[in-house]
């Protein structure tokens, strides 16, 4: 009965139909779901270029492929990855469709500004695509200078235009998600009532609007260089190349807590929801968001230990490093510490949250040995600052992604998914991952530099075990492309509230109405009031 | 499995065992928090597991003490992360005085190197155990980086500026030596080795080996080449200051700034003049930049740095309007930094 109930009420996938009430949606709903099948598709081109570089690497000659189509690979591979699937990744899709929801909203601030973010998300990637396509890039995805101005003959321009465009999106994101956090909270909802994961985003927000603005003048200046010989970063010009990396690092290194804080933001989530206790320290976790945020504007020299930076600069960069690596602590304590005499249950999201923290935590921890200025002139520019990111970018980001996907999959679409394959694909990612990055941190201290087509044969056996283990990682990913496709159809009909969680959206349809709530919601408890739900789950 | 898999490269130079103690401190700080985080959270997800899909745990309160204590410890610890690892740092930033100093051109895509004695290698680097090696770096085109993993020391070699690296060999052997900062199309062909030699086997190389000249010796030539001499007179009665004795003195320039006159001034001076002009001379000198390679400056800077001064003159000639010795110590926190002559250019 309840079943036909929920099929029959119209929902914000059924109140229109064909493709231009999808281009032309200004629901946030749907355009999340926009981004999720854009990034989704940039996710899997990225890794298409990911399985050449492994390939290539499993004999110690160059021999799949030439060295210069071996520096596309990895140039092409990173700038899909970060640029056009992990900075939108959780932001625009999760983000998008639940950061309303959660505050008691019907919508973001600004909805066209929304549908007009994904649209220069598209743009942008059609620039990117068609570089690649026109004959690729092989600057990096740093686009360090005087190669990228001067050197380089493939298409940085067409490519630096993809991201220059893309950057806007990013920038219109965080605006609309300021603006809707300040002025859209349902009554009751206070600041300090809100998920954790609208605080990650919160201030992720800010970095998005104070930090992408940079990376477009960077670009420009790369763009008038190139283009127009005006002399910036070419020493033959009578530039300065290191003052490219300044630059650029000031953007990168926050664009790193532009990608890993939301994914922090769902592990929240799912903590609470399957321990049922509200987050431990929760105002630590959202003042360590925040902190994050504004440190991490201040440590981007760490990039240039070895890079003719000043001694001093270094020192004053490896101190201020730690500091923001003592908030990303504090949240990994906050979240064990929230299982302490919990109720644990052991569903798919709450498998991929154990598998985030176990992750992070190794990823966090190496990150220390770079900040340490000793040892990261060893290691810098070598597979331990790959293996290092992959940590943080992979098992944390993506981790968290998947978790908050297997999470919200009910909500967003009415159905389940089968648990059984889940947690099957969950157990295969997290194995294949480690398999593939971990024998990066030994490669690295043994001195494997970074972005090598060809390498002496005494890394090979680490090589292999990594290719290998990115063979297994492939098959972790296509699983959930398969099985959620079917749960379109044929998954059971999820209910509002399938795992007895506290946010508002659970207090809605699954899927939600297109205004999301009949009436707008008055928030008379705490964040994670699990005693709310209890009529729920009894 | 192949044949060995080991963890650490060979450790031949003064900084590695310093480097891979730091990084067995760093290797158990990570094991000790790891296990202590996975260790937690495999207990509660046993203990807690969920009894009944109806349970509803007590809520537990914050516990201020506890958030001060698993902030305050781990950043204590990342204090002596941080201090210890920017002391070898600091020492790795400052070769000592007495350093043999050796010269490395890249490009796109080897390593060009020359030794004080005039020998040239490409993708080679011959040295000395026991003896400090200080390279002065610079690049034709790109950014490269001068990366001896058995070492444990890297510095990136920049277009257009002087960059520095020192050590001491230790073990003789072949070492690799790659380019780590990626060039372009053949960045993974830019590699070679550094073969440590017993200070006699080295010597023998050295004699074995017919150079033209040493560096300075082709250096002097240059600048005679150039007509540099018919300016710069040893004895100061040229239009441009003599160069007797310049190297490492502190030189007042004419926009009133005090500069060390050490690798990198000299190279800027040979290929922009105008930048930095000494004080009490005009700006005659044109730019050298095209007529002389970056192999031909370092020829140079070695013949500079071997005009040794002749008592009571030459050192007037670069100061004129100042007062002998008022420049010998700097004040602390000027342009140059504070820790001695011997620190390598940096901006």
């Amino acid at each position: 009965m309840i079943t036909a109930a929920v099929q029959q009420r119209e929902n914000y996938l059924t109140a229109g139909h064909g493709l231009k009430s999808w281009l032309l949606t200004k629901d946030h709903k749907r355009i999340a779901l926009l981004y999720f099948f854009t990034i989704t598709v940039f996710f899997f081109l990225g890794g298409v270029f990911a399985s050449m570089i492994r390939l290539e690497l499993i004999t110690p000659q160059g021999d799949l492929m030439s060295s210069d189509t071996y520096n596309k690979m990895f140039t092409m591979h990173g700038i899909i990855m970060v640029f056009f699937f992990l900075v939108p990744s959780i932001p625009a899709t999760l983000g998008n469709f639940f950061l309303p929801i959660m505050i008691g909203a019907r919508d973001l601030a600004f909805p066209r500004i929304n549908l007009l973010s994904w649209y220069l998300l598209v743009i942008g990637g059609g620039f990117a695509l068609f570089a690649m396509f026109a004959g690729g890039v092989d600057t990096g995805w740093t686009f360090y200078t005087p190669y990228s101005t001067t050197y380089s003959n493939t298409w940085v321009l067409a490519t630096a235009v993809g991201v220059f465009i893309a950057g806007f999106s990013s920038i219109l994101t965080g605006l609309n998600f300021i603006v809707t956090v300040h002025r859209m909270r349902a009554p009751g909802m206070t600041w300090f009532r809100m998920p954790l994961f609208v605080w990650a985003n919160y201030a992720t927000a800010l970095i998005q609007v104070l930090g992408t603005p940079v990376l477009a003048v960077t670009l420009v200046l790369v763009f008038a260089e190139r283009a127009l010989h005006i002399g910036i970063f070419d020493p033959a010009l009578g530039g300065d190349p290191v003052l490219f990396q300044h630059l650029f690092w000031f953007y990168s290194h926050p664009a790193v807590y532009i990608m890993v804080l939301p994914g922090m933001g769902v592990i929240s989530e799912l903590i609470s929801t399957f321990s049922r206790k509200p987050v431990y320290g929760y105002s630590f976790i959202a003042a360590s968001s925040l902190a994050i945020a504004i440190i991490g504007f201040l440590v981007w020299g760490h990039h240039l230990f070895v890079s003719t930076q000043s001694v001093y600069a270094g020192m004053v960069f490896s101190f201020l490093s730690y500091f923001v690596a003592i908030p990303s602590a504090i949240k990994v304590f906050n979240w064990t510490a929230t299982l302490y005499k919990g109720s644990i249950s052991f569903e798919t999201p709450m498998l991929y949250a154990f598998g985030f923290i176990g992750l992070f935590t190794i990823g966090g921890l190496t990150g220390l040995f770079l900040a340490s200025l000793g040892l990261d002139v060893h290691v810098t520019d070598t597979y331990f600052v790959i293996a290092h990111f992959h940590y943080v970018m992979v098992g944390g980001t993506i981790m968290a992604y998947l978790g908050g996907i297997h999470y919200w999959w009910p909500k967003m679409t009415g159905r389940m998914y089968p648990d059984g394959w889940a947690k099957l694909s969950a157990g295969i990612i997290f194995l294949g991952f480690n398999l593939t990055f971990f024998p990066q941190f030994i490669l690295g201290y043994m001195g494997m530099p970074r972005r090598y087509h060809a390498y002496p044969d005494e890394f090979q056996v680490l090589h292999v075990l990594s290719s290998a283990g990115a063979s297994v990682l492939a098959i972790g990913y296509l699983l959930p492309a398969i099985y959620f496709a079917w749960s379109l159809k044929y998954g059971p009909v999820a209910g509002p509230n399938p795992w007895g969680a506290t946010g508002l959206e659970w207090k809605t349809d699954s899927p939600p109405p297109t205004h999301n709530f009949d009436e707008i919601p008055v928030v008379n408890h705490e964040a994670y009031d699990y005693t709310s739900v209890e009529a729920e789950l009894a | 499995m192949g044949p060995t898999l080991p963890l650490f490269p060979e450790q031949a130079s003064n900084f590695a065992s310093e480097v891979d103690l730091l990084y067995l401190f760093f290797v158990v700080v990570t094991v000790i928090f790891s296990i202590g985080i996975f260790g937690a959270i495999f207990i509660f997800a046993v203990k807690f597991r969920r009894k009944s899909p109806t349970e509803i745990p007590i809520s537990t309160h914050t516990g201020m003490l506890l958030e001060v204590v698993w902030s305050v410890i781990p950043f204590g610890i990342t204090m002596i992360m941080f201090a210890w690892g920017a002391s070898i740092f600091f020492k790795e930033s400052r070769p000592p005085d007495n350093a043999t100093p050796m010269y490395v051109v890249g490009k796109q895509w080897m390593w060009k190197i020359q030794h004080p004695e005039g020998q040239r290698e490409i993708n080679e680097l011959h040295v000395p155990t026991g003896r400090p090696i200080k390279l002065t770096m610079t690049s034709e085109d790109v950014i490269h980086s001068f990366y001896i993993p058995a070492f444990r020391t890297k510095q990136d070699v920049v277009p257009g500026r002087y960059s520095t690296i020192w050590f001491i060999p230790t073990k003789p052997g072949k070492y690799h030596l790659f380019c780590a900062e990626y060039c372009g199309t053949k960045h993974s062909g830019m590699i070679g080795w550094v073969y440590v030699m017993d200070p006699e086997k080295y010597q023998e190389w050295l004699n074995g080996g017919a150079p033209m000249g040493s560096m300075a010796e082709k250096g002097g030539k240059l600048f005679d080449d150039l007509a540099c001499a018919n300016c710069h007179k040893p004895d100061g009665s040229g239009r441009c200051p003599s160069l007797v004795g310049l190297y490492r003195r502190h030189v007042q320039l004419a926009d009133g700034r005090v500069i060390t006159a050490d690798e990198a001034y000299l190279r800027e001076s040979i290929l922009q003049p105008d930048a930095k002009v000494a004080a009490g001379f005009q700006p005659l000198m044109p730019t050298f930049q095209g007529l002389v390679n970056e192999e031909g400056v370092v020829e140079l800077i070695e013949y500079i740095k071997s005009l040794s001064p002749a008592p009571g003159t030459g050192a007037a000639s670069v100061n004129v309007p100042t007062p002998a010795g008022e420049y010998k110590q700097l004040p602390p926190g000027m342009e140059q930094p504070a820790i001695g002559n011997s620190v390598p250019q940096k901006r």
